[in-house]
């Protein structure tokens, strides 16, 4: 069928299978960072944006993302680099095949909650998983980006 | 140290947290390759009658179909091991008899993903069934044997009889056994239980091949071992080395599953056989079903002590479940006690006894911890169940059995333990956990009560007199450096750590010294990312390389400056004359004047390592649980790792090991569950069924480092990657049958196995 | 979604069979879609649907549609209808089968209402970004035996809304047959005030249940369920009347472990769960009377 959906701000006017699902998609337009993790819907390796909510890609019909904004992490580059560099400085993105789903799916948690408990953090993210790890440099990185970018604080400078 | 023992952020994170697509199948989809999917077996041991693959043939688009007609009658082993390897080769590509439900039976390639599968669907296979061996504990002398060809080979004596289902069996003793046991005031005998779990990295295997201009095979795989991968490639196709070049772009893990070859061969024959790129990508499923495991065991320990908790003796006697091959079978099993017993140093006897056996289940292999874990679990477990019978807290008996710095370690091949602070790791421990507040339990409400347990563990740093690095460093022509390595990083962050010693020792800026993945073509011969031995062996390779090259500079900068040699000195950015320290020649300088005009002179170093000793890391874990008395259900609430692993080279990496391998060792300890169906089936394959721990699973685990100088290692470090792993099973046991009264000896420990143990206390049952 | 079995609860990723007739390992990926639809109406979707119920189905979240090994001739979405609305109408709350799992955490609607039990029953389901696919509609018309969801929503006596074939209790649905031709369209819960408590157990956090339980209360109106037994969740009327007879949480939860089956499968065996659900039981009945989840 023919769809026209919007990666990453493109206009992207196409003819697709039935049944490709939307990872497939993103990735044969160049989105490279999104990964396939597993079968089953259990790892958010494949989290993209679907009009600005976190879906996972591996099981949401590209058909139905007609008309609809998508954005992967090639995306959002400099929100992400923020975060990132907060990662990478725990060590904590280790083999770095689930940091682009995880940091999408942080990214949409900060958009969501702004200010999130430890608790709503293990909550939010707990489909992000990690096999190298262990989550607690991630934990960490993940306070000490939301310590140093404090909503309000930006409106206050 | 400047960069050495600092925390500094990995060479890659960047660009891996900016998406770059820098994976096998990232730079695969970029090539316009051939799709190549396998059919596999549904049966556990079955002898195929017919293949009917006309009609999948002419489905549209499919360019080739290969059965087990149609490919090299060699027999192989896919474990990455230094040659002569250990594993049996037990192997074809594809075979007529196929003896798990997962062994490939047809390999098929096409156009794209929807004409392969039609294909697939469309291959008709007969098969006669045979009786499978599913239980490894009545594989032994079973009439259904799973290895009777006659082809069946072995490099090296390990022990097998394959008539018996046998892969490997041997035994370790010194002393009267016997008679220490009867001379102690406690013996305590248990038999404990590990399953095979998935090391369940977040890439699975994936691999795509091409013949470049020259009609050589280039592979480009995600593997731990690309130079054993070119060897192995090669002879499973019977074909020259020469002709394969194999390249390690970036990896989304391994943890030892990429230390054997699992999706290579299979797009390497497609490309061979049709002249075309292939890629083969591994569903989730396969990862699970259809690749290796840890291996799975039985392991009873008889541990002797006196009245006064002295250990007088130990007894390991194991057997490990191999599944249908042998890859790394005879080797892990080895480590069950070589890793386990040498930490009770006041033994007058041990004996070490083990055999492994082939069953119709999938092959184990490699897995962080290679036997040392499930040796760990069982051997700790026994030293917790011995202090409790004793009275003695298990941390004072620990302490009073642990070897010393400088002792010789009887059953660790008689290595001297060169560095240990694992007297100081255990009180450190101790303090975090709030051991004397806490031991053995606090009751917190009604129906949930605290407890804390604790394990002692050592791996080893490479394979003592077996593992090779090399590493090459040159001088480039601006004065910046190129390191060239053979260790393959797998997100651990070896290419840092690497170039932080190569920079320490070249007195230069980390930016200075360029290091990239692993190119057999190009890259110095190392034997992989395995066996702890990338910081130790490697290491200490490129500390050596970078020291001749130091020298080099020295040499050219006094040559230069028409000094003696013995006057010049380099200090990262030129040379200087220690008798006028004005008078300097930058590297810059230098670089620039070695390639230009006459007297020019490229310089590069390489230095090969090999260590006859492989020192132990050694660590102290202590868990703390939380189990609710009324439905058994348990989780981990505190842990605390304190690691002995010499000089810590980077500090966040070497955290973040930890606590990675912390997680792993919970998730064995309380999730992970590997089960068969009646029909020889893995009921787990999925993430769905299988769980990994999530964050949501885990507590804030706390890691500490006590750094002793190991004198043999480079900077003083030893390793870091596996002993990690080891400590949480045990630990969190203990602590659950300190919380509760109940001692679960078999993995995983389940809120069912524990409401089991409650309920028996009381004369109940479920 | 026929990968996944039923009332039985055994989760397996295909149908059981025999060796004889098993076909070949590699079968996950066989899901095909002939034609995707966006149904204008209900009424499309509708006669679409009952025109080949064999072959035709409606999307819901799609989260396990390619493990349903299905060969799909029309693929019916539903995701222009508007169906993802919650709202109040005529003293009922109303939720829409497209309503994804975690607006139910998320609208002050059902935060606000039954002790916020709805959010509370889905919050462990895997992460947000599966919660954001996963509906209402999906989880209650295939009858997942391990649905939190459909435990929570028997314990708040909810109403199912059927295109054409109109309204009946959940406790009705859950137990009768699967009919293909049959379109989810929204579920009713009577606002009358009540309070609900939800308990759960599972082997890791994101997990499916090995077995969960809710209950709620209105005066002395109990009402009680346990899902995950593995089969679907079912009412336990003897634990209702132990309290309303003031019998107590315990007396509920002994009732409940006693009346209902139990079944074993790879989480746990029949055993563990009934000793499970009747513990789940009694913590969900006295956390309703302690107020509810929200106390």
């Amino acid at each position: 069928m023919k769809v026209k959906i919007t990666l990453n701000g493109r206009l992207l006017n196409k003819h697709i299978p039935n049944d490709m699902m939307l990872l497939d998609f993103v990735r044969k337009y160049g989105a490279l960072s999104v990964k396939r993790g597993c079968d089953t819907s259990n790892c958010g390796l494949c989290t993209v944006w679907v009009d600005g909510t976190p879906v996972l890609s591996c099981s949401y019909p590209a058909a139905r993302a007609d008309g609809r904004s998508v954005t992967t992490l090639e995306g959002v580059q400099e929100e992400a680099a923020e975060f990132s560099r907060y990662l990478v400085a725990q060590g904590a993105e280790q083999c770095g095949f689930c940091s682009p789903g995880f940091i999408m799916t942080v990214l949409a948690m900060r958009r969501e909650l702004q200010n999130p408990t430890e608790e709503e953090i293990a909550r939010y993210l707990a489909g992000n998983l990690c096999r190298c790890s262990g989550y607690t440099g991630q934990l960490r990185a993940i306070r000490a980006w939301l310590r140093d970018n404090q909503p309000g604080e930006e409106a206050a400078v | 140290m400047r960069l050495v023992n600092q925390a500094i952020p990995k060479l890659d994170g960047l660009a891996l947290t900016a998406g770059q697509g820098a994976y096998t199948d990232d730079l695969a989809t970029q090539n316009g390759c051939l799709v190549v999917k396998v059919l596999r077996s549904p049966h556990p041991f079955a002898r195929i009658l017919s293949i009917k693959k006309d009609t999948a043939s002419k489905v549209n688009g499919v360019e080739c179909i290969l059965t087990w007609e149609d490919v090299p009658q060699i027999r192989y082993t896919l474990a990455g091991q230094s040659y002569p390897e250990p594993s049996p080769y037990d192997r074809y590509i594809l075979e007529q008899v196929v003896r798990y439900v997962g062994d490939p039976v047809a390999i098929v390639a096409g156009r794209d993903e929807v004409c392969v599968d039609k294909a697939l669907r469309m291959l008709k296979v007969k098969y006669q069934l045979l009786d499978p061996v599913l239980d490894f504990e009545r594989a032994l002398d079973n009439p259904s044997v799973i290895h009777p060809e006659s082809d069946y080979h072995n490099n090296v004596p390990i022990g097998g009889d394959p008539a018996r289902n046998l892969l490997a069996s041997g035994c370790d003793a010194e002393g009267d056994l016997e008679g220490e046991l009867a001379r102690c005031d406690l013996v305590v005998d248990r038999t404990y239980y590990t399953k095979a779990n998935a090391q369940a990295m977040m890439e699975t295997f994936r691999t795509y091949t091409y013949l470049d201009h020259n009609g050589r095979l280039n592979v480009v795989t995600s593997t731990q071992v690309p130079f054993h991968c070119r060897r192995i490639i090669a002879h499973a196709l019977g074909i020259s080395p020469a002709m394969v070049r194999v390249v390690k772009p970036r990896i989304g893990g391994g943890f030892g599953a990429k230390q054997t070859l699992v999706s290579e061969l299979f797009p390497a024959l497609v490309t061979l056989r049709t002249g075309k790129p292939a890629k083969i990508v591994y569903t989730r499923q396969e990862s699970f079903q259809a690749s290796n495991s840890r291996h799975q065991m039985r392991v009873r320990v008889r541990m002797g002590a006196t009245r006064d908790g002295i250990v007088r003796a130990v007894e390991v006697d194991a057997l490990s479940n191999a599944g249908a091959y042998g890859e790394h079978a005879s080797t892990t099993v080895g480590l069950t006690g070589h890793k386990s017993i040498p930490l009770y140093a006041k033994a007058n006897a041990f004996r070490f006894a083990y055999q492994v056996v082939y069953t119709n289940t999938m092959a184990g292999g490699a897995f962080r911890g290679y036997g040392a874990t499930q040796g760990c679990f069982a051997v700790e477990s026994a030293a917790n169940e011995l202090a409790e019978k004793l009275g003695i807290d298990p941390a004072q008996l620990r302490l009073l059995n642990i070897p010393r710095e400088g002792e010789v370690m009887p059953a660790y091949y008689h290595e001297p333990l060169s560095s240990s602070r694992l007297p100081d790791c255990i009180r450190r421990g101790m303090e975090l956990i709030g051991w004397a507040e806490k031991y053995p339990r606090i009751r917190v409400s009604d129906h949930l009560v605290r407890g804390v347990g604790m394990a002692l563990t050592m791996q080893g740093s490479g394979i003592s007199g077996v593992d090779t690095a090399t590493a090459t460093i040159k001088l480039n022509d601006d004065g910046f450096y190129t390191l060239m390595i053979g260790a393959t990083d797998m997100g651990t962050g070896c290419d840092t750590i690497l170039a932080q010693m190569a920079a320490e020792v070249l007195h230069c800026p980390l930016e200075w010294v360029t290091v990239d993945g692993v190119d057999t073509d190009h890259s110095p011969f190392d034997t992989g990312s395995y066996a702890s031995s990338t910081t130790y062996v490697t290491g200490t390779a490129v500390v050596n390389a970078c020291t001749d090259l130091v020298g080099q500079i020295a040499r050219e900068g006094a040559r230069l400056l028409g000094i003696p040699v013995e006057r010049a000195e380099f200090d990262g950015e030129g040379v200087l004359d220690t008798a006028h320290p004005e008078a300097r020649i930058s590297l810059a300088q230098i670089a620039q004047d070695l390639v230009v005009g006459t007297g020019t002179r490229w310089l590069t170093a390489t230095a090969s390592h090999c260590s006859p000793t492989s020192p132990p890391p050694l660590m102290a874990g202590f868990a703390e649980v939380e189990v609710d008395l009324e439905t058994g259900a348990c989780r981990v609430v505190d842990y605390v790792g304190v690691v002995d692993c010499g000089t810590v080279i980077n500090k966040n990496l070497a955290r973040v090991q930890a606590e990675g391998g912390i997680a792993q060792g919970i998730g064995m300890a309380l999730l992970e569950d590997v089960n068969y169906d009646a029909h020889g089936q893995m009921v787990n394959s999925s993430f769905m069924q299988y769980k990994i721990p999530t964050r949501a699973d885990l507590p804030e685990i706390r890691v500490e480092f006590v750094e002793s100088y190991e004198p043999t290692g480079p900077f003083g470090a030893k390793s870091i990657g596996e002993v990690v792993i080891n400590t949480p099973a045990p630990a969190i046991a203990q602590a659950i049958h300190n919380a509760c009264g109940v001692w679960v000896r078999s993995l995983p420990i389940t809120g069912e196995k524990i409401l089991q143990g409650l309920l028996e206390q009381q004369g109940d049952a479920l | 979604m026929g990968a996944f079995g039923q009332e039985d609860g055994r989760i397996v990723l295909r149908p059981k069979s025999t060796p004889a007739t098993r076909r070949e390992w590699e079968e996950l990926r066989l899901y095909t879609v002939k034609s995707y639809v966006f149904a204008q109406s209900l009424e499309e979707a509708w006669e679409l649907l009952n025109r080949d119920v064999r072959n035709n189905v409606i999307l819901g979240g799609c989260c396990w549609l390619k493990l349903g090994r299905k060969r799909i001739r029309t693929a019916i979405d539903l995701s222009r209808l508007e169906l993802d609305q919650i709202c109040l109408r005529n003293g009922f709350v109303e939720i829409g089968a497209y309503v994804p799992l975690h607006r139910l955490e998320t609208d002050p609607l059902l935060t606000q209402r039954f002790s916020g039990i709805l959010g509370r029953s889905v919050e462990q389901i895997v992460g947000v970004p599966f919660r954001n696919l996963a509906t209402v509609g999906g989880s209650v018309f295939s009858r997942f035996g391990f649905s939190d969801l459909s435990t929570a929503l028997l314990a708040l006596d909810t109403r199912v809304v059927l295109y054409k074939a109109g309204e009946m209790p959940l406790e009705a649905f859950l137990s009768a047959p699967i009919r293909r031709g049959d379109i989810l369209v929204k579920l009713r819960i009577r606002d009358d005030g009540r309070t609900a408590a939800y308990q759960s157990l599972r082997r890791a956090a994101t997990d499916f249940p090995v077995v969960a339980a809710a209950v709620s209360r209105r005066g002395e109106r109990w009402t009680v369920s346990v899902g995950a037994r593995p089969g679907f969740a079912r009412r336990s009327p003897s634990a209702e009347k132990a309290l309303a007879q003031g019998l107590g949480p315990a007396a509920a939860g002994a009732a409940a472990s006693q009346e209902l089956p139990f079944g074993s499968n790879l989480r746990a065996g029949a055993d563990y769960r009934r000793a499970v659900a009747s513990v789940l039981v009694r913590r969900a009945a006295q956390a309703c009377m302690e107020g509810g989840d929200q106390a």
